[in-house]
């Protein structure tokens, strides 16, 4: 078998979240990621989990890196163009770091609970303690690392927490079937820590969900 | 043969005998018409590039537009300019041509060498004229199809094609997708829009009005609507380019003149160059040929044929489909690319798409557009390595 000489080395894979994410995705299932990027995640779950991996992302340049990887990415807008996949399309459809970038996140997380099974979204909390000090104490909008910039140029413009998004998974009638925290250091928080101490510690979050009424066909 | 063309114009020249290899299919191989009617014979007049592979597999469908030929990469024998998509193809290019075995056929009711209205109906022993049957794009592509298998052809590695060649390129995926490995369907559409039948009525019209049209009997009567043909000609190549194109290209610029002249000279640069256009292009092509490629157009809606969905014509397809539009492309919009997206997803297809910003109008397809460029090489490169293909540059082992 011949190796393309653009393979890349799954080292390469930064992104602590992309490698939870991953690990959320049965193998061999359906996968949509919705602002796919260059592709990373979607060619880590076709060759480690062998899944038929597609993608949605807004910019041209991010399109082309996926095309040139072979993947199959449509460039498209996660606010508008959601609306025109199928119902029950896929078994996953991934939300990785863009639910705060949306214009409107609710629209975009109903549509996700209807194209797919199940629905993973990972966000940065804006409940991190470091925000809460930056906000509460200094007086100032938050720059963390992963939230890195100034508000007036910042494309994250519907921030929230992992209480409030716990509370939007209610909204639009979904359940969660796992959820992670991740502390500073990148680390997954102990499963039993209770919520008030992941809103406080875990810089980022990823939710495994699915539909309250499961069977709906 | 009863009687000789009295007009031994190059362009019939090329309708006869064509600088190309052809492809006859006797009275044993009759066409299917989507009219009801069958044809035969009939001819495919075809180039080739490439060498295919031993075990067929490296093999390429381009699908020319309205008035395009399958000269796609090398000079044109009537007008020497290089092939309509050198840009794109030959040695190197994205489509390889040391890689792959590249196929263009002129389309049928075309006039290069492909039976058509310029071609000699053996039943009259004159040219078809307006006796041929109305050509459809699905007609284009059966009889695309037949050369395949003549050339012993299973299955495409790819069918490519912008504008008329994208309808091909669709029709292709949807009556035998398991003959389409991937496919590129560029700046086009699954339906032509009454926009687009509208441009191609004034087209249509302005032959016909020709008096040298004479109902289409023209070669027989030694004649040709060459001024007609090139009203169409200047009407269409407008639809071709963008506002802003035009207005970068020529302004208002006036054409070796200091002063409005106060006539219906040519005053405009704009103006010398759509004459231009239409006069160099009745060198090349028939008028009656022109009245039939925009008639398959105008018919082409390829969710008709599929009880009005277009999702229906993909359904279950494992074709890889990337499929690409052109930001000022107002003849073929990015919505139509989008529709034919929905479509692809709705049936499960797996499809990429790109929308290349440029200003170069629905003609950027044929144009050296570093992002489509890069586009079609991404997405060969990752097709040939699911086929099993050796990626290009790569030796063949």
């Amino acid at each position: 078998m011949t190796q393309t000489s653009e393979g890349i080395p799954q080292t390469a894979v930064t992104r602590i979240d992309l490698l939870l994410v991953a690990g959320m995705v049965e193998p061999g299932s359906r996968v949509l990621d919705v602002g796919c990027g260059d592709g990373e995640l979607l060619r880590l779950l076709s060759e480690t989990r062998n899944v038929d991996a597609r993608g949605v992302e807004i910019s041209q340049k991010g399109v082309n890196d996926c095309v040139a990887k072979g993947l199959s990415v449509v460039q498209g807008d996660a606010d508008v163009d959601l609306a025109d996949y199928p119902d029950d399309g896929f078994d996953y459809v991934i939300l990785s770091q863009t639910l705060q970038a949306t214009r409107n996140p609710r629209r975009v997380l109903e549509q996700m609970m209807r194209i797919g099974k199940r629905a993973i979204v990972s966000f940065p909390n804006f409940g991190h303690w470091r925000v809460r000090w930056q906000l509460g104490l200094r007086g100032r909008m938050p720059i963390t690392e992963n939230l890195s910039y100034a508000w007036y140029e910042t494309p994250n413009i519907h921030l929230c927490t992992i209480r409030d998004f716990v509370q939007l998974v209610e909204l639009v009638d979904a359940r969660i079937v796992r959820a992670v925290a991740m502390d500073s250091s990148g680390a997954p928080m102990r499963v039993n820590a209770p919520w008030w101490a992941w809103n406080l510690f875990g810089e980022q979050a990823v939710f495994l969900l699915e539909r309250r009424s499961a069977d709906k066909s | 043969m009863t009687e000789t063309l009295p007009d031994s114009h190059p362009s019939l020249a090329e309708a006869a005998q064509p600088h190309s290899k052809v492809a006859v299919f006797d009275e044993s191989q009759p066409l299917a018409m989507s009219a009801g009617v069958s044809l035969s014979p009939f001819t495919i007049a075809y180039q080739t590039y490439g060498a295919l592979n031993a075990d067929k597999s490296n093999a390429i469908l381009l699908c020319h537009a309205l008035t395009g030929d399958q000269h796609v990469a090398n000079s044109h024998p009537l007008t020497g300019k290089p092939g309509w998509w050198s840009a794109l193809v030959g040695p190197g290019k994205p489509f390889d041509t040391d890689k792959y075995f590249i196929i263009c056929s002129n389309v049928l009711g075309g006039c290069m060498g492909t039976t058509g209205p310029a071609s000699i109906n053996p039943a009259t022993g004159r040219a078809y004229g307006l006796d041929l049957p109305v050509v459809t794009i699905a007609d284009m592509a059966r009889a695309q199809a037949m050369l395949i298998d003549r050339l012993g052809i299973d299955t495409l590695f790819c069918v490519a094609g912008g504008s008329m060649g994208g309808m091909q390129v669709l029709q292709w995926a949807a009556l035998y997708p398991e003959r389409v490995f991937s496919a590129m369907p560029i700046a086009t559409a699954a339906r032509h829009s009454s926009q687009n039948i509208a441009f191609h009525e004034v087209g249509r019209q302005a032959i016909m009005a020709d008096p040298d049209w004479r109902g289409g009997d023209y070669l027989a009567q030694g004649v040709r609507p060459v001024k007609g043909l090139g009203v169409a000609r200047m009407a269409a190549h407008i639809t071709y380019l963008s506002e802003e194109a035009l207005q970068r290209k020529f302004g208002r610029k006036l054409q070796d003149r200091a002063e409005p002249t106060f006539s219906f000279d040519a005053d405009f640069q704009v103006e010398n160059y759509l004459r231009h256009q239409g006069s160099t292009f009745v060198d090349r092509f028939d008028a009656n040929s022109y009245l039939y490629v925009t008639r398959a157009c105008d018919y082409f809606d390829l969710a008709q044929d599929y009880g009005g969905s277009l999702a229906h014509a993909f359904q279950g397809s494992r074709t890889r489909f990337c499929v690409v539009s052109f930001t000022s492309d107002w003849l073929y919009t990015t919505a139509e690319s989008r529709a034919i997206v929905h479509a692809l997803n709705a049936g499960g297809a797996p499809v990429s798409f790109v929308e290349i910003e440029t200003d170069k109008g629905h003609d950027a397809f044929l144009l050296d557009e570093p992002d489509f460029i890069a586009t079609t090489r991404g997405f060969l490169r990752g097709a040939a390595k699911a086929r099993g293909l050796p990626d290009a540059g790569e030796k063949i082992p």
